[in-house]
């Protein structure tokens, strides 16, 4: 299974759709396609459809967090410099932004072909969270876009039920991101140190202890 | 009453004992554990009630499926804070008297699981606990040892005193607060009657002196 | 708004749940706690009458937050909570780990390695089948005698594991490259022992199933899968295989050395739950097969590649997914790795959650007791679905 062939066969199935072949370092030679959100239901719909391709099932779906990172390199700027213009080196700091990441990994049980991994990515991490589900396609995705949805926050639209599975309904925050702070629940750690220390030792001083 | 006296009586057919004796005898060769497995140390628990070790002939002949008609409650397994409501609304619908096995590493403490968001680090943290088996999952015949503990526990009560049960002892609470879901964490995210955090020296890692010397 | 649709060729449909149109059907909770040994799974049923209207299940009961843990823990920190996903059988969660992270580094295994795996997962998939159709027969209230028949067999197999590796049921025995530690002295003879007297309990077994008209009324036409939902519901495992769905990722992938060893793979006509429990027995019969086959040929050399230093194992940045087949079905591992020697993310795909998806399905329209038949068969163990 060629990814360049899969790529340009939806190109032309879906008109319009910007994907990307992601590659992947690794031995493993997984190489994924990243679509973009305006058009992923319509690629997903055509990967399952197309004769040539059919991709019937999904197997597994993650989410994946990736926060915002700052990225600083060494450029070299024309300035001014005691009067004469110069070539100065300048350490210049980007913000590559934060997002949301969705895998599909798709099978094909007709041709034993795969694992296809398929990945979306939201906007950002705050507000422009939302991506179209993929569960009308694969039914397989019903609960793990819930999982998604509960742990990371990225809200499907068109799903039939969304909301939260595996925390309880009033829970408030979405645990499996990179900046979540789990409640202080006093632990006994005999050799604290760093910041398990700092955090015992309060309690320590406030229950009026040694 | 004499030891010797007693068991020459008993050679004879007269048995001698006392209401507490007999009162605790027959309440400790018939407990009735709850049918309450959350995780793997369950299937422990299973196993222990199969043929080959067989829990049974400790005089728990069934596992009531009911709370209503348990006795005792071993918690098996990890208890996660969206459970921790469920098992003390089940600790309290128990009618005394009631003991409760805290069984496996997860059960006592959070266990290998201990820094999880969802995870109750311990289930002594919001009802009593008679007996911890410590394991991962806890052998059968530590469960067994367990029972054992329990039993020897239950015959050592006093019926009269200063030191009798909770259940005869109109004073004491027989259930306990039930936990309401926050929005970031349990509330309270410990019952204070029950459990205090435990206060230790706290040693700074790289020295073993104390940090308050 | 729900994703399944009623069967139009049993009882006329009721009412919609309308606004005040409730008083007639009945909203039961089945579980957290409840006889049925699969867990602390929780089912929000309506009911009308006896049969099922609507049927919601609710998670996240023994969510232990397993993902979060391994992203703070190093690679082979997290093959013991492997174990703990699907805790009947660890030694199959433990290769689907190991293989995962064998893709992700590319490390080779040995072969008397790749034996071993296979004579330990094979035994693993013997004693989960025998536990699950002893636990299907206590559920539908034969109050313990199978039970304690499956457990026997059981029991022998978890001997072997003690002896193998030092714990009964938490055996973390896979490394990344082989396994932990070889066979001992007389393992193998008495591994022979046990595989040998199994098909004799096989056939014991399977007169309780087959002859048994209780258990064919309860269980024949019951909870019918179709072949179509069972792929786009991403079914897998003997679930899948009983809806006539020729999908072994045994035989698909390849993985270890499978493709040595001649077995079939049982396929179902019906999808029912009568198919899904037939299709343990046979696949138990095919295990034995293979079982002999690897013990009688198993050579010798090292049990985990030399080449493999474990100290400081950083894996190169990239991503992997490795799967195999799970007594339960799919069983995969997604990593990604960053370089350092956490992974950066580490995702479990639990082949019990994702089987659950067509519960209400093949729930709709039946008896409160067909449903604990049905959830029996898919055969769900919850540290795997909630992890």
């Amino acid at each position: 299974m060629n990814l360049e062939t899969v790529k340009s066969e939806l190109e032309a199935l879906v008109p319009g759709c910007r994907l990307e072949v992601v590659v992947n370092p690794s031995p493993s030679g997984q190489h994924s396609l990243l679509v973009d959100a305006e058009h992923a239901f319509a690629v997903a719909e055509s990967l399952r459809n197309a004769p040539s391709l059919r991709f019937d099932y999904c197997s597994n779906v993650t989410g994946i967090d990736w926060p915002a990172k700052e990225v600083s390199a060494k450029v070299k700027v024309r300035k001014i410099v005691d009067g004469a213009e110069q070539e100065v080196e300048e350490v210049q700091k980007t913000t590559i932004p934060g997002t949301l990441e969705v895998v599909y990994h798709l099978f094909s049980v007709e041709q034993r072909t795969g694992p296809l991994p398929l990945r979306m990515r939201t906007t950002d991490r705050d507000s422009g969270v939302h991506l179209p589900s993929l569960t009308p396609v694969w039914r397989s995705a019903e609960f793990q876009e819930r999982e998604i949805f509960d742990l990371f926050g990225v809200v499907f639209d068109g799903h039939p039920d969304l909301r939260r599975i595996l925390m309880w309904d009033g829970f408030e925050d979405h645990p499996m991101r990179r900046d979540y702070v789990d409640p202080d629940d006093y632990e006994y750690e005999p050799t604290a140190h760093d910041q398990v220390l700092a955090r015992a030792s309060q309690h320590l001083t406030q229950a009026g202890g040694q | 009453m004499d030891e010797k006296l007693k068991t020459e009586l008993s050679k004879q057919g007269i048995f001698a004992t006392s209401l507490q004796e007999l009162y605790n005898w027959g309440r400790r060769s018939s407990i009735w554990p709850l049918n309450f497995g959350l995780a793997c140390c369950a299937i422990e628990m299973i196993a222990t009630t199969m043929a080959r070790y067989d829990l049974a002939r400790f005089g728990a002949e069934v596992f009531r499926p009911s709370p209503r008609q348990a006795d005792l409650m071993i918690v098996a397994g990890t208890v996660t804070k969206k459970m921790a409501p469920q098992v003390v609304r089940l600790y309290n619908q128990m009618p005394e008297p009631k003991y409760v096995i805290s069984m496996g590493a997860c059960a006592i403490s959070g266990g290998p699981f201990k820094q999880g968001y969802n995870v109750l680090k311990g289930i002594d943290r919001y009802i009593p606990v008679d007996v911890y088996i410590p394991g991962c999952p806890p052998r059968p015949e530590a469960l067994i040892d367990a029972f054992m503990l329990l039993q020897k526990k239950i015959d050592e009560q006093h019926l009269t005193g200063a030191d009798r049960p909770r259940f005869l002892n109109a004073d004491q609470p027989s259930e306990f607060v039930v936990p309401r879901f926050g929005a970031h964490d349990l509330e309270p995210p410990q019952n204070p009657a029950i459990w205090k955090a435990p206060l230790v020296q706290i040693t700074q890692a790289d020295t073993d002196e104390p940090r308050n010397s | 708004m729900s994703t399944a649709t009623y069967p139009a060729d049993l009882q006329p449909l009721p009412e919609p749940l309308a606004e005040g149109n409730d008083e007639q059907f009945l909203e039961i909770s089945m579980g957290p706690q409840h006889p049925s040994t699969h867990g602390v799974f929780r089912m929000n049923v309506v009911l009308d009458g006896e049969h099922v209207v609507r049927l919601k299940p609710v998670f996240g009961y023994l969510h232990r937050n397993h993902e979060k843990i391994a992203e703070n823990e190093t690679y082979l920190g997290s093959m013991p909570y492997t174990d703990r996903l699907d805790y009947i059988c660890s030694i199959t969660n433990n290769w689907g780990y190991a293989l995962a992270v064998e893709k992700l580094a590319g490390i080779q295994v040995p072969e008397r390695a790749e034996y071993l795996r296979i004579i330990t997962g094979e035994l693993t998939r013997l004693q989960n089948h025998a536990s699950l159709i002893g636990f299907l027969l206590q559920d539908m209230g034969s109050s313990g005698t199978p039970l304690m028949y499956a457990f026997t067999q059981r029991e022998k197999v978890l001997d072997l594991f003690e002896a193998l590796t030092g714990s009964r049921m938490m055996c973390n025995y896979m490394r990344f490259g082989g396994c932990r530690v070889d066979l001992p002295a007389g393992w193998l003879d008495q591994a022979q022992k046990v595989v040998q007297e199994f098909p004799r309990f096989l056939d014991e077994y399977e007169q309780l199933l087959v002859s048994n008209e209780i258990l064919m009324e309860r269980t024949q036409g019951i909870g019918v899968l179709s072949h179509q939902l069972a792929i786009d519901a991403g079914i897998s495992g003997p679930m899948a295989r009983a809806s006539g769905v020729n999908y072994d990722i045994r035989k698909v992938d390849s993985y270890g050395l499978y493709s040595r060893f001649s077995f079939r793979v049982p396929l179902g006509d019906h999808g029912d739950v009568y198919d899904r429990y037939m299709m343990r027995f046979l696949e138990m019969r095919e295990s034995v097969k293979i079982l002999n086959e690897a013990m009688r040929t198993l050579p010798g050399g090292p049990i985990v590649d030399p080449k493999m230093k474990i100290r400081g194992f950083r894996p190169k940045p990239g991503e992997a997914y490795g799967r195999i087949e799970s007594p339960k079905g799919e069983l995969g591992f997604y990593l990604i790795s960053d370089g350092s020697p956490n992974p950066y993310r580490y995702r479990v795909r639990p082949p019990s959650l994702v089987n659950l998806t067509v519960l209400e399905d093949l729930c709709l329209g039946r008896n409160v007791a067909d449903v604990v038949a049905i959830l029996g068969s898919i055969d769900i163990v919850l540290g795997e679905v909630d992890r």
